[in-house]
């Protein structure tokens, strides 16, 4: 098979697959939305999902040995603190990634 | 287009630049060590849409996997969205290729900041919602072009960069707390979530919302009665 074919199959593929997991619901529950249940999880999933995804996004920090994650603490620390300090989503974001990328790059804590 | 919702969707979508960007770049690297045009990053990026998955595929092109295999690693990859897309039901009420196209678009960032953020006071929501996904888009498209496009001749150090999408997350939980004052649903997810991450660590997104979200469902009585 031609390589540029097999990869433009392979993106059809991808395409589909991806936009169906992300239609399911919508197809599936379809004039379902405004149904107490829905509003229900509407208003709850949300902050779960919240909850999940920072953790995710911290799976790959080693809590066991040194440096024990602290540059993602501390930095996690920097947007909480600014953010319920300030309220400004921007400035809580970009001092801790600043932070971080400093920590990171100049090894900190390494 | 109205000028006041596309600039709060602007501005609200300014930390996802700052993720999708190094994020798509990485992936534009990787993707061009496999000898493909770098215009197939952006293709990837515009029709495919899916960070995790993109990544997967690299590794999947490279072992030259057959059509099935990614068919079916791309459906379990992404089959949180299923969970997303459950608690829009009510929020996405545009029709037509507007709802078409927030659908598609609907990512774990995109998904975060439209269930957290709101437009101007008097402006449509479904605009905004509309905005929001187009400038996610665009960033991640950008990111896995330039990647591709300018490969392993980076100069730019832009290691942890991508901490900008956890520090949003962070935002966002923060707003909904504020939002929910309710702890139920924090403790459930957290819960799910370190115990996912413990059994399931491949799965661990998965598992940890389909149990949440399970859960939440299970114990509305209770949920409901705290509020």
């Amino acid at each position: 098979m031609n390589d540029n074919i097999y990869l433009l199959s392979i993106i059809a593929v991808m395409t589909v697959a991806t936009f169906a997991t992300r239609a399911f619901p919508f197809v599936a529950l379809k004039g379902k939305g405004g149904h107490p249940l829905m509003d229900y999880i509407g208003r709850y999933m949300p902050p779960a999902v919240m909850t999940i995804l920072v953790l995710y996004s911290m799976k790959n920090v080693d809590i066991f040995n040194a440096p024990f994650g602290a540059n993602e603490f501390i930095a996690l620390g920097i947007t909480t603190a600014v953010h319920l300090w300030k309220e400004n989503s921007l400035l809580s974001i970009f001092s801790a990634t600043a932070f971080y990328m400093a920590a990171l790059q100049y090894g900190l804590f390494a | 287009m109205n000028t006041q919702t596309t600039k709060y969707a602007f501005e609200a979508s300014l930390p996802v630049m700052f993720g999708y960007v190094p994020l798509g770049m990485a992936f534009g690297v990787l993707f061009q060590d496999l000898g493909y045009g770098w215009y197939f990053a952006t293709m990837m990026g515009i029709f495919v849409f899916a960070g995790a998955a993109q990544f997967m595929a690299v590794g999947l092109l490279a072992a030259h996997a057959g059509l099935l295999e990614v068919a079916v690693s791309t459906l379990v990859l992404n089959s949180r969205h299923m969970f997303f897309g459950l608690s829009l039901l009510t929020r996405y009420h545009a029709v037509g290729l507007k709802k078409f196209y927030l659908i598609f678009g609907l990512t774990d960032e995109t998904y975060s900041l439209i269930t957290a953020s709101h437009p101007p006071p008097g402006e449509d929501e479904q605009n905004y919602y509309f905005y929001l996904t187009a400038l996610n888009h665009f960033y991640w498209v950008v990111g896995c072009t330039l990647g591709a496009l300018l490969g392993a001749s980076v100069e730019f150090d832009s290691r942890g960069m991508d901490f900008a999408l956890t520090a949003l997350f962070m935002v966002l939980l923060i707003e909904q707390w504020k939002k929910i004052k309710n702890p139920t649903p924090f403790i459930i997810a957290f819960g799910c979530a370190v115990g996912a991450m413990w059994f399931f660590p491949d799965k661990m997104l998965l598992v940890a919302i389909a149990l949440s979200t399970a859960i939440l469902f299970g114990l509305k009585p209770v949920v409901d009665k705290n509020k």
